[in-house]
């Protein structure tokens, strides 16, 4: 209990006295994610789309793949990409390894079939409402995708929080592929980890509680924003 | 308004870092990084050699797997059997002693095995096993676990055979505190994580002092000839420092609640 | 000088669907201008007939042939459905849509859509979310949304089937200006007050197959089957 206390009151600290280590952390922690969030985004979202329009032989089979993904454990995406991106496997010559692309890496495995598998649901609604008229306007694909794709853009908003959500609080991947360096890769959840180790529970709870408020803050803002767009048509 | 909050939101993402002119990646033991004294030395190398270090916080176990990978420059361990088997097979140039501190046995402040009234590290060990209390061991294949393995030795036990009162736990240093914390368990630490671990509860230092508890730190630059990406130069620049009597003063001198820790024993180059 | 689509030729062409035959073999030759008018009980195959002659349901066997090539004909169609199919945004971007899937300048398909939204009476709604406008508003819509392409031939299926009697006439105004301005229509209805008032052409369709065809003029005053006289009459035909 007392931990709890302190936690709070440690984290009420550093955020009024602007603590710069954590602005640093916090930052950190949102450029990776928002960045996988993108990458995730560019590659899920088209993705979903085209598996909604286009009907080819194993259509079924990957989407049940992606839908099979979706629980892939985040600590065995981060041991693969750790062993492609060290130095003695295939892509060490990048350098990447330990670095903040290689987190980006990590997360934009973890959220690319949560993404393309929420999305996927509400566009092939989305195009069984608007299959008879697209088909008849004569449309190109690449049209369907883009009419599906901006049309759903509010339900695609909430595939993009849902993989925002698994990145910003996902620990066992970039602690992983990242090292949880000092000043280079160490972001919230990662630190909230060390923190604990140490036995330091109110540092790691202030953390914690920075890492909420920070996941809130996103999902309102990006709400806010997406409503303030929409104002006065519904 | 939309098209600001985005821009703003593309410069965040593709920001980057920008990162000083020296810098290279050094395995440590999560022990050392416990202690808080990397806090003193990272700060003082910044300033003397502008090279930032960048420290990968592990076991002993995996900073030698990261040596071996190519994946640091150079590691800073407690393992002596496993650093000269690491030089011995080419992936480092050398080994360099830097510095010691010492491990403690920790318990339930009751000790009911009674260690603290015991002469050596092995009756210490003994009358744990033979009172058959729980004890908490790192199990992750790390230095300090694998000091504790060689005293369970050393009292002619085997760890292997024990029952269920031996957890191993298989994870860092500051989490077997937390468990041992947790369950009043028994549990081998090195003084340094010990006096900075926040969540002591019931526990407390028990028995240290033997000669065998002793715990020597080495420093050992990845071999450029295995992986020729390694930053040899700075490796080497940073060995100069971690031996010169500046980081001498700087490890004799840290303390915590009065405590020396580290016994600087490094010899001249 | 554009090509013609007339006249239109189809030769035993069947759909079928997971094996059942939802239309066909039918055999039928369009000419001539005007609206032709295509009815029918239930389940006679008329929403299949529309799509099978629009490209959109796949012609298992036989052939439907226009005067120019197949790709050229599709161009300048449009199609209207029972159940208007909204897109999920305003009101002037359904309209703007059709234009811009075919390269036309975002300004001009602009000035076009809020032209049309005048003329069929939602010019006052321009930025109305489409899908929550009501029943007869959306069809008006999804009409202009195919004439706004100025397509030679409109097919409807059932256009009025759940419109109120204000919204009909409305919709049928829009019909009736469209077919003088040129465009040949084809819709199907079940309304036959609506199919006289329309048809210049009627197609009378009986499972799945073409029963009676003809002058609108003559199909009404003197059927020739027994079926079509039975029909006419509001019996139960099957």
């Amino acid at each position: 209990m007392t931990d709890l206390w302190q936690g709070l009151v440690q984290a009420f600290w550093l955020v009024v006295t602007f603590d710069a280590e954590l602005a640093e952390i916090s930052l950190r922690s949102l450029r990776v994610t928002l960045t996988a969030l993108v990458v995730a985004s560019a590659i899920a979202m088209p993705l979903a789309a085209f598996l909604s329009v286009q009907r080819f032989r194993f259509r079924r089979h990957v989407v049940a793949l992606l839908n099979a993904l979706m629980g892939l454990p985040p600590v065995v995406v981060g041991l693969v990409v750790y062993l492609m991106l060290s130095r003695s496997g295939p892509f060490g010559v990048l350098g990447l390894l330990f670095t903040p692309t290689a987190m980006i890496t990590a997360q934009v495995i973890i959220i690319v079939p949560l993404i393309a598998s929420i999305a996927h649901q509400s566009l092939r609604d989305l195009w069984q409402e608007y299959h008879d008229l697209l088909i008849s306007i004569n449309v190109t694909r690449r049209q369907k995708i883009a009419t599906l794709l901006w049309d759903a853009r509010r339900a695609l908003l909430t595939a993009g929080l849902a993989g925002f959500g698994r990145a910003i609080g996902e620990v066992g991947a970039i602690m992983i592929v990242g090292g949880n360096i000092d000043n280079a890769t160490r972001v919230l959840t990662t630190a909230i980890a060390l923190e604990t180790g140490k036995g330091d529970f109110a540092l790691a709870l202030a953390l914690g509680i920075v890492l909420v408020a920070l996941a809130v803050a996103v999902n309102v803002a990006i709400h806010w924003l997406s409503r303030t767009e929409r104002e006065g048509r519904w | 308004m939309i098209k600001t909050i985005a821009a703003g939101l593309m410069a965040l993402i593709l920001g980057t870092a920008v990162q000083a002119d020296g810098v290279m990646r050094m395995a440590v033991t999560t022990s050392f990084h416990n202690s808080g004294l990397s806090d003193v030395l990272l700060p003082a190398i910044r300033d003397d050699l502008n090279l930032e270090v960048q420290l990968l916080v592990v076991g002993t176990g995996q900073a030698l797997k990261l040596g071996r990978a190519g994946d640091v420059d150079a590691i800073l361990v407690h393992s002596r059997s496993a650093e000269e088997a690491f030089v011995a097979e080419g992936f480092g140039t050398h080994r360099r002693e830097i510095m010691y501190n010492d491990f403690v046995v920790i318990g339930p402040a009751t000790d009911a095995a009674g260690v603290a009234t015991a002469d050596t590290a092995s009756a210490a060990l003994q009358s744990i096993a033979g009172a058959k209390m729980p004890f908490v061991s790192r199990g992750d294949d790390s230095g300090t676990h694998k000091k504790e393995r060689s005293l369970w030795q050393d009292a002619g036990l085997q760890p292997d055979e024990f029952g269920p009162w031996y957890a191993s736990v298989g994870a860092g240093m500051g989490a077997a505190l937390n468990t041992a914390s947790g369950m009043g368990a028994y549990v081998l630490s090195d003084r340094a994580s010990w006096l900075n671990f926040g969540n002591k509860g019931d526990l407390a230092v028990l028995f240290s002092g033997d000669p065998v508890l002793f715990n020597q730190y080495a420093y050992l630059p990845v071999n450029p000839s295995r992986h020729d990406h390694v930053k040899t130069e700075l490796a080497a620049q940073l060995e100069t420092w971690l031996t010169s009597p500046r980081a001498q003063d700087l490890i004799d001198g840290y303390a915590i609640d009065g405590e020396t820790l580290f016994v600087f024993n490094a010899t001249g180059g | 000088m554009v090509s013609a689509l007339f006249p239109l030729t189809v030769k035993g062409a069947t759909t079928t669907r997971r094996g059942k035959v939802l239309a066909g073999p039918i055999d039928l030759t369009l000419d001539g201008g005007g609206t032709c008018v295509v009815i029918g009980p239930n389940g006679a195959g008329k929403t299949s007939l529309l799509r099978m002659l629009h490209g959109t349901a796949r012609i298992t066997r036989g052939q439907v042939t226009w005067a120019c090539d197949t790709e050229t004909a599709r161009h300048h169609q449009a199609f209207v459905f029972q159940h208007p199919v909204m897109l999920r945004r305003s009101v002037i971007e359904n309209l703007v849509y059709p234009l811009r899937v075919r390269g036309m300048p975002r300004t001009a398909a602009r000035q076009r859509a809020v032209d049309w939204a005048t003329r069929i009476g939602l010019g006052h709604m321009l930025e109305r979310h489409a899908p929550v406008l009501s029943g007869g508003e959306q069809q008006k819509l999804a009409i202009a949304r195919a004439l706004i392409v100025e397509p030679r031939l409109l097919f409807l299926d059932e256009p009025c089937a759940s419109l109120d009697g204000r919204a009909m006439r409305e919709v049928e105004e829009i019909l009736v200006q469209a077919a003088a301005s040129g465009t040949r229509l084809i819709l199907s209805t079940h309304d036959m007050g609506q199919a006289r008032r329309l048809a210049d052409q009627v197609v009378f369709l009986l499972r799945g197959k073409v029963q009676e065809t003809g002058l609108a003029k003559n199909f009404f005053d003197q059927p020739q089957t027994s079926q079509a006289v039975a029909f006419l009459n509001g019996d139960i035909v099957e």
